[in-house]
């Protein structure tokens, strides 16, 4: 049995770049994945889905070359495998099957990646509202395809789906969009350092240009969201857009407001956050090489902060490359060298995200709901219970934790964080990282008592 | 009133497999995940929350626990993270999950 | 915050400092309570929520006694805050069990509680229950537990609505809360305190009552308290809801009225450190299992650590300041179980009303002694 180098946790983008380099250099690497196929979300069986879905386009298949790499020695990959809890040491926690495994390794890199940015308005819990991203999944792990869905909100990745959506013979009955020709506008002084980043601006601009050709309904400037049940089961989307209620019935209605950092694996490592504004997110702080201020952990792509694919790629490669430094398997002078052209595809990368981060920033709205519109869908706790907390004393996350019950669920807070930061930033507070500890994900009694008598393992 | 499934079947040729939900057959996807089964079937609610409002799966990549829904008398199984089989039984919960699983009072 | 004035000053805004000022709010006074930092290491906030009496004071009769006032003025504690707020804080206080799968622990806590009976005589009651004889009046209990005690008068309530439900009381009685008020310094000065934040306000106050947890160390000098309390860590975990009720309650395994069961009772010195460790996670989890099998199929959705504030005897103390008399001190790590009696005797004591209890016997002059030493 020999020592592991490197447990990574996260098979996207980031993930599996940084597994291909450090077992190219001899590292002896554990990739760990919650989800049944590497991939991770934005290459969401990409090894499985042939031509059969040419809808979901080139960037999507482009990820088959990542995975198939996987395929190395000193590449050990675990499926449906959730991490539960990571100590400095560092160790690692794991399950599956209903079996937790501690497993040690000299290093960890969390390639956690990213989540949907949750986006709370009138009637988001109702069946047949879903974030876009989660329809999209389903499109490339089932072929399940929206039925005359409404897309809602902002992004890029709005104008992706709806081109897959047309493509696949699925065509969106409107797109509501929330960025107004202002926000574009204010959006406009960050294009100069976009431009660095041309083709995927021009592939923007084709994704927009199929949605014209195909003549779909657009609404820009959109607020004011809100969805009822109507009686055979579609939602009613209502909305604000110059100067006008609108409403829309559709079976299914799509929303986006961008992606954030999934940082519960980080914070509960103990690993220092910090606030990106731009992006209205927590996010790992992390040094050029991924390194965090815990001992033996790194991040690497969108935990650290939202760059993309393409970024996270060149972040996973930067981090293979300082650990494999670290592990004595590169000279400094080696892993400077080789990590030049990462570098400069990663600035590359990150040269459009002020660009879209400005013009495709989430409503305040959203980010700051009100009355009585679901925060945390688990607890069901309103906007007008965080707003109750705050005027009885509640000064930040803990206590409007505590308070509330807000982020008390199983998903812990995944779908209320932010919302509930909002909400405070909103009232003159400048709240804190909000706490997180494991078990990060539900853990069953029996499973945890019996890692009282617990081998780590080193497989 | 059943409500039609939210999404369109896919065109591609696919193997099926045969579940039931609250005792009534359903067929479906060989390989996709519990939560996909569910939304391809039909438009409802897969669940009602403990204050009875009714949620389908929402996520579909384990972070909301909104697909919750009692896999072989195990409740509180997140569907999208779960696999079909052939004679799976599955049953929507109504409101917290019961301490020896099994039916949920209807 | 604007500089002010006040009657009386309550350092710490937890469950402690919220009944203390509910009582002296009561009795007719002006008060305000300075409540640190979100962020604040906050016993309120971590508890288990236990209004329990079984062990309690087995070898410090005025601690049994204590106790076991506050547990019988519990219900009218609980309705009168119904009352002034609305909300209910779910007490429950149909009996408690202690389970145990050691033997030797079994007899020990048996004689304490022996001792216990004895002190408090017909205040007390309590059952010694044969393994057997617990499988067979509740089923399910696990076959590793050889016994258990039962208090037909120990109980819980929610602690975290408790909590919630003083600051509304407090408010509602007309006390002030200055919220994100970390006190740094206390200093006495002409018949009065003068308090200063850390964001340099100044307040001023006539009479003071340090209720900081764990920040009582850091001023009880200042005001000439020789009480200095050290944090005892414990771990918790709570579970997904259940739609039924569990069969019993213990003082480590109790369903919240939501339908979680939260497991705990761990100690550990750990200093500062609240984090929620594996090794006790995974301790914590066998206890559950071994009780009640059943469990091992429920999920775990939080863990996390709380640290409990302790004297040096581990026993309530209430002090009034020798070199400035009008400057108590209120320190304790049942302040749940001893709500009821901090909103009301303590009060009547704080203010030196005829009719207040003798608390002698919790003067910090019981520290002296070892201090010296």
């Amino acid at each position: 049995m020999h020592e592991l180098d490197l447990i990574i946790i996260g098979a996207g983008p980031a993930g599996m770049t940084a597994a291909a380099t450090a077992a190219k250099h001899g590292a002896r690497v554990l990739l760990l994945d919650e989800q049944r196929r590497s991939g991770g979300q934005i290459y969401r069986d990409v090894g499985e889905t042939d031509s059969a879905r040419p809808y979901l386009g080139k960037d999507y298949a482009a990820g088959r070359a990542l995975v198939a790499a996987l395929n190395a020695p000193g590449i050990d990959i675990e499926v449906d495998a959730t991490v539960w809890r990571v100590d400095a040491g560092p160790r690692v926690i794991w399950s599956r099957g209903g079996k937790s495994h501690v497993t040690r390794a000299r290093h960890v890199l969390l390639a956690s990646g990213a989540q949907e940015r949750p986006t709370p308005f009138p009637g988001w819990t109702l069946p047949g509202v879903m974030p876009a991203g989660a329809a999209q999944i389903l499109m490339k792990t089932s072929g399940l395809l929206p039925r005359d869905a409404v897309l809602a909100g902002s992004g890029p990745l709005i104008y992706l789906i709806a081109a897959q959506m047309i493509d696949a013979g699925a065509r969106p009955r409107a797109l509501v969009e929330t960025q107004s020709p202002r926000m574009l506008l204010r959006a406009a002084r960050h294009l100069p350092r976009a431009l660095l980043a041309t083709p995927t601006l021009l592939k923007g601009l084709g994704l927009i240009a199929k949605i014209r050709a195909a003549g779909i309904t657009r609404h820009i400037g959109a607020t004011g969201f809100s969805a009822e049940k109507t009686e055979n089961g579609d939602i009613l989307f209502s909305f604000t857009a110059k100067g006008h209620r609108h409403q829309i019935a559709t079976p299914l209605l799509l929303t986006h407001q961008g992606v954030v950092p999934s940082t519960h694996i980080s914070r509960a490592a103990g690993v220092a956050h910090e606030w990106n504004e731009a992006q209205q997110a927590f996010q790992a702080k992390t040094d050029p090489w991924g390194r965090t201020d815990v001992h033996g952990i790194h991040v690497a792509g969108d935990g650290a902060g939202i760059g993309g694919a393409d970024a996270a790629k060149a972040a996973g490669r930067l981090a293979a490359l300082d650990i494999l430094h670290r592990l004595g398997r590169l000279t400094e002078d080696a892993r400077n060298q080789t990590a030049a052209a990462d570098r400069a595809a990663h600035r590359r990368a990150m040269a459009i995200r002020p660009f879209l981060d400005a013009a495709y920033a989430p409503l305040p709205e959203i980010l700051a709901p009100e009355g009585d519109t679901i925060v945390c869908r688990c607890e069901e706790i309103t906007a007008a219970d965080i707003h109750a907390s705050l005027k009885e004393g509640a000064k930040g996350p803990r206590q409007v934790k505590t308070a509330t019950r807000a982020g008390m669920g199983p998903c812990q807070g995944r779908m209320c964080d932010l919302t509930v930061r909002g909400i405070l930033a909103n009232c003159g507070a400048t709240p804190a990282t909000p706490r997180a500890r494991s078990p990060i994900k539900p853990v069953k009694l029996g499973e945890l008592a019996a890692l009282t008598s617990h081998k780590e393992t080193s497989p | 009133m059943k409500i039609a499934s939210r999404f369109l079947t896919p065109p591609e040729p696919a193997a099926t497999i045969q579940l039931t939900l609250d005792g009534e057959p359903v067929t479906a996807r060989a390989g996709d995940t519990v939560a996909a089964a569910l939304l391809a079937h039909s438009g409802d609610a897969s669940r009602l929350t403990a204050r009875g409002a009714p949620r389908t799966a929402f996520c579909m990549m384990g972070v909301c626990f909104d697909c919750l829904v009692e896999v072989d008398g195990r409740p509180n199984c997140q569907g999208c993270m779960v696999q079909v089989r052939d004679g799976m039984v599955l049953r929507r919960q109504r409101g917290p999950r019961k301490l020896m699983g099994g039916a949920q009072d209807a | 915050m604007a500089s002010g004035t006040s009657d009386i000053a309550i350092i710490g805004g937890g469950v402690v400092g919220l009944s203390t000022a509910l009582g002296l709010l009561r009795s007719g006074r002006q008060v305000t309570v300075f409540d640190g930092a979100d962020m604040d290491l906050r016993a309120s906030q971590g508890n288990f929520g236990l209004v329990w009496l079984q062990g309690k004071g087995a070898d410090f009769a005025p601690y049994a006694e204590w106790t076991r006032d506050a547990v019988a003025a519990w219900p009218d504690f609980a309705g009168g805050l119904k009352d002034l707020t609305g909300t209910d804080v779910a007490l429950d206080q149909s009996g408690g069990f202690e389970f145990f799968t050691d033997s030797e622990e079994f007899s020990d806590f048996a004689a304490a509680l022996g001792r216990q009976q004895a002190v408090l005589g017909n205040r007390f009651s309590h059952e010694i229950v044969s393994g057997d004889d617990l499988r067979r009046s509740h089923p399910g209990i696990g076959p590793d537990v050889v016994g258990a005690s039962f208090c037909p008068l120990d109980g819980h309530v929610n602690p975290l609505r408790l909590l919630q439900v003083l600051r509304c009381a407090v408010l509602g009685a007309g006390g002030r809360l200055v919220t994100d008020a970390h006190v740094v310094d206390v200093q006495a000065s002409g018949g009065g305190f003068d308090l200063t934040l850390r964001d340099a306000t100044r307040v001023t106050a006539e009479r003071i009552v340090l209720c900081a947890g764990l920040g009582t160390s850091a001023l009880a000098g200042k005001l000439g308290f020789r009480t200095r309390v050290r944090p005892q860590r414990g771990e918790l975990l709570i579970t997904e809801k259940l739609a039924e009720r569990l069969p019993f309650l213990s003082s480590t395994i109790r369903q919240v009225d939501e339908g979680g069961v939260q497991i705990g009772g761990t100690k550990a010195d750990a200093g500062p450190d609240d984090s929620e460790t594996l090794e006790v996670m995974a301790g914590l989890a066998r206890h559950a299992v071994q009780v009640f099998p059943a469990l091992a199929d429920v999920r775990v959705v939080r863990a996390w650590g709380a640290l409990r504030v302790m004297s040096p005897d581990g026993y309530p103390v209430y002090a009034r300041s020798r070199l400035h008399p009008d400057a108590h001190l209120v320190t304790c790590h049942s302040g749940v179980t001893l709500a009821p009696l901090h909103a009301t005797a303590l009060a009547d004591w704080i203010n030196g009303s005829v009719d207040a209890p003798n608390l002698e016997a919790f003067d910090e002059n019981r520290f002296a002694l070892s201090d010296a030493a």
